[in-house]
């Protein structure tokens, strides 16, 4: 443990912690763009940037360690006029559409630059914007917006371990884009999304989630698809799910999930849904009550009980059903139909 | 799986095999990768496609289809032939050490080539990496599960673990990978036709006096009849009603014709789903079901994870649970039945050793891994630490049978089934997602050498021909598939593939075998044959 300074306040910190995670955790904040606490720090971006008050010397926080008798200043004039001029610099080249800009509510782009008056008018254009590269059906991908942070590529790289994304052209052009520069589709990614989930702007968005409202409410749960069981956080507009994030603090799975957690949720609300308890007639479906439907079967059952006895009766209970519900299948099944006949399709 | 998620990046060598984990398995895939990119972790693949995982393996040994027993004996064989089995687990933990040395003697790897296709010198390569490494883990899916040999697959993958003293500490372990998210709780909870919660057996009577003494109704003492039973028993007339919940066999059981025919025999079919499957279609009787995000209750991962679900969003209509129209049912027919997620968690941890400790106010701050045998445990992320279940670690002599099906004339390749990355099971979910876009149709991956042989190019329309039924659908050119075999995956219902699949069963555990099975492919319409 060393003990610092942080706007004249103490501090203990462990010896291998920055700047940026002691002052966070003495609940100082210190704005950042590159950064992310699931990834090495990237020292891109500046905006970080704090000053020693002893030196002058102006540090980035994000990948400064801390050293014993440090004292350090989060919030001077030099450093506000410093991050000004740094959001200026990125709005030269960075369109000012926020108002149609689905990120705008999460962009900490557009929060800092609210927060240091950063109009974005302030430069002249430096050069032409990008042009939005529509990756795919899921990948919403804009470069105009991107600001060179670096957490894609090191997302994919770090925690997904697919390194797809990397950094190509120079000056403006100076954007990341998949190896050769190939269609998403056709490189090493796995569209697990992650990139766009830690995106920090409107650069990378998903593209189901985009025009459905806004969020109302997170809900964390678990994926409804294979067995590694990951920790999702719905999000949800009304009653309608938006999109996903592993964002809950106590998610095994950390900030990760799959293509098929984060776009496959569509089915939920899908039109398709059936919605009332249906009986095949000669005329074809006809709808049912509740009531009515489960008498019919419990009728059909008694019948089929007396005439064959239990084992002419059978249940598939499933791999999707919770275990409270498969419990109450399998008993069901054995206590009051009388019958082992219950199996799921487990070998699939 | 004996370990968990979050120790694969402790190991030094990771052997998957039968798994094509960065599709199907991929968060967990995460881990593999980062292990070998960041860890300095050795990968051994194991598969005979060329599935994405094999860009990181520092080996990929591709044996031909359905000879896992082979090979699998073989690398145990070499670590007993060099002595470089762990001697002090094996004494200490395993009995039968002898007479699996005796018995492995004829499968030395330069005898198991020809069956294979393994190059010996590879697969002995593999058996030391595994065996000489300080922690080493085994994944698998269902590539070792799905075959007419599935369980004798996962014996010997046990042996070579057992072996190597590669269990019960961090970094190791035999891990096989479930498909579906709960099918791990669907069997705890014993949806098992032989089972009980928690694999107590339907054949004890002591079991069944403390069940029945709980639920105040004897406990019928015969194994009841897996899916694959109950199908032929409908087809015979034997069965006569049949209550599916969220399940679509007619795609996902093999031989989907005859299926469906059995199906279509009997009295009362009842179905309960999202939508109306396939399966749906045919029954007499279909209730509306809640999804995920419409209920609460837990789910139990591949790592023994018991997790918490929350409900997010209103359903549909009249949507209703699978469980509450269970009880329902079940009052109906003179047995009163609450549907209360927690209180149904309470009467489980009653009544399941591995479970006793769960309930659901504990999982509100975070899963636990069972076996969690009272409250306040913190569960159990590695198995086996101390010793097994049932004592010692038996090994088992299991012998190499090829599989039923064999290339001939008329059929001369050989096809294998699988997911992909963007479709889910019998697909009724995923097409109905943003996912739909990313593959809409399903297709034939083949090897470019096959098709040049039969004078196919990328993108015809083929027709594919097994026994017992053919399917048409686009063909893709892949050095995925080596030569001789072609893949399809079982997502797109019009397709279903299953219907080429041989109902041939693993007579141990009724799994059918999805994996090998002969067929002829050829331009649909036209006069070419294979
Ligand atoms: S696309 Fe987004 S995450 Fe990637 S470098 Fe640009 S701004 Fe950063
Ligand atoms: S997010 Fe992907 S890896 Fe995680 S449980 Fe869902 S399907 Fe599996
Ligand atoms: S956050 Fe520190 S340099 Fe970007």
């Amino acid at each position: 443990m060393v003990s610092l300074r942080v706007n004249g306040k103490s501090l203990s910190a462990k010896g291998a912690s920055t700047i940026l995670e002691s002052a966070r955790k003495a609940g100082i904040d210190i704005p950042t763009l590159c950064y992310h606490p699931a990834l090495p720090p990237g020292g891109a971006c500046r905006i970080c940037l704090v000053e020693e008050e002893s030196t002058g010397r102006l540090l980035t926080a994000c990948n400064t360690r801390v050293e014993g008798g440090m004292s350090i200043l989060t919030d001077t004039q030099r450093i506000s006029t410093a991050r000004q001029r740094m959001l200026e610099l990125i709005f030269a080249r960075h369109p000012v559409d926020c108002t149609i800009c689905e990120a705008a509510n999460t962009c900490r782009l557009r929060l800092y630059a609210a927060r240091y008056g950063v109009s974005g008018g302030e430069l002249p254009r430096r050069g032409e914007l990008l042009p939005i590269t529509d990756a795919n059906s899921l990948i919403h991908r804009d470069y105009s917006k991107c600001i060179g942070c670096g957490i894609c590529v090191r997302a994919c790289g770090e925690v997904q371990g697919a390194a797809a994304v990397e950094f190509i052209g120079s000056g403006p052009r100076y954007r990341p884009a998949a190896t050769f520069d190939h269609p998403l589709d056709a490189s090493e990614c796995e569209l697990c999304g992650l990139c766009v989930s830690l995106c920090p702007v409107g650069a990378l968005m998903e593209k189901p989630s985009i025009h459905h409202g806004l969020e109302t409410r997170r809900v964390d749960t678990v994926c409804p698809y294979c067995g590694c069981g990951c920790d999702l956080e719905l999000r949800v507009a009304g009653e309608r799910i938006i999109g996903a994030r592993a964002e809950a603090p106590a998610a095994w799975n950390g900030v990760s999930l799959c293509a098929k957690g984060r776009y496959g949720l569509g089915f939920v609300n899908h039109p398709d849904r059936l919605g009332k308890p249906l009986e095949r007639t000669a005329e074809g479906w006809q709808e049912r009550s509740w009531d009515w439907a489960l008498e019919a079967i419990a009728e059909r059952l008694r019948r089929i009980l007396d005439e064959s006895g239990p084992s002419a009766v059978g249940i598939l209970a499933s791999a999707k059903s919770t275990n409270e519900e498969n419990y109450l299948m399998q008993k069901f099944a054995r206590a009051a139909l009388g019958t082992n006949n219950v199996d799921h399709c487990a070998r699939l | 799986m004996t370990n968990s998620i979050a120790d694969i990046e402790k190991a030094d060598v990771i052997l998957v095999t039968g798994s094509n984990t960065t599709e199907n398995h991929p968060v967990l895939a995460q881990s593999i990768k980062r292990a070998v990119l960041h860890g300095g972790t050795q990968l051994i693949l194991v598969d005979p496609r060329k599935v994405p995982l094999a860009r990181y393996a520092s080996l990929h040994l591709r044996p031909k289809l359905g000879t896992d027993v082979a090979w699998l004996n073989a690398m145990a064989r070499v670590v007993l032939r060099e002595s470089l089995q762990d001697t002090k687990f094996v004494a200490k933990r395993t009995e039968g050490v002898d007479e699996l040395a005796a018995f492995l003697e004829r499968y030395e790897p330069e005898a198991m080539e020809r069956i294979t296709g393994i190059p010996a010198g590879v697969l002995t390569q593999a058996a030391r990496l595994y065996a000489r490494a300080n922690r080493a883990s085994i994944f698998y899916a269902m590539g070792i599960t799905q075959h007419q040999q599935g369980t004798d697959n996962v014996r010997a993958v046990a042996n070579l673990a057992m072996l190597c003293g590669h269990l019960g500490k961090p970094g190791t372990g035999v891990n096989p990978l479930r498909g579906q998210n709960n099918v791990q709780g669907a069997c705890d909870m014993g949806a098992l036709p032989a089972f009980l919660p928690g694999y107590q057996r339907v054949d004890s009577a002591e079991v069944r006096a403390k069940f029945s003494g709980a639920w105040g109704r004897d406990i019928s003492a015969a194994r009841g009849l897996t899916i694959g039973e109950m199908i032929e028993a409908a087809g015979a007339g034997k069965l006569r009603a049949l209550l599916v919940f969220g399940e679509n066999p007619v795609v996902t059981e093999p031989d989907s014709d005859g299926t469906a025919r059995a199906l279509d025999a009997l009295e009362m079919l009842v179905v309960q789903d999202l939508f109306l499957t396939e399966t749906a279609q045919m029954a007499h009787f279909v209730l509306p079901g809640r999804s995920f995000a419409e209920k609460d209750g837990t789910f139990t991962s591949t790592e023994r994870r018991v997790q918490k679900l929350r409900r997010a969003v209103e359903a549909p209509g009249e949507a209703w649970a699978d469980g509450e129209s269970v009880c329902r049912l079940s009052a109906l027919l003179g047995y009163p039945m609450i549907y209360e997620p927690a209180e149904a968690m309470r009467e489980i941890a009653e009544l399941t050793p591995s479970y006793a400790g769960i309930d659901h106010a504990r999982l509100e701050k975070g899963g636990i891994q069972w076996p969690c045998p009272q409250a306040g445990h913190p569960g159990t992320p590695i198995l086996h630490t101390d010793g097994f279940t049932r004592g010692k670690g038996a090994f088992a002599c299991v012998e190499y049978k090829p599989p039923a099906e064999k290339t001939g004339k008329r059929y001369p390749l050989l096809l294998t089934t699988g997911r992909t990355r963007y479709a889910y099971h019998a697909g009724s979910m995923t097409v109905r997602t943003a996912l739909a876009a990313m593959q809409r149709q399903g297709c034939l991956e083949m090897n470019p050498a096959d098709a040049e042989l039969l004078a196919l190019a990328d993108g015809d329309l083929v027709r594919v021909e097994s026994q017992r039924g053919a399917l048409t659908t686009r063909l893709c050119l892949s050095a995925r598939s080596p030569q001789g075999v072609v893949f399809m995956s079982f997502h797109f219902p019009e397709e279903r593939v299953n219907r080429l699949i041989s109902p041939a069963f693993d007579p141990q555990s009724g799994i059918p075998e999805y994996k090998v099975t002969a067929v002829k492919v050829a331009l649909a319409g036209g006069e070419a044959s294979a």
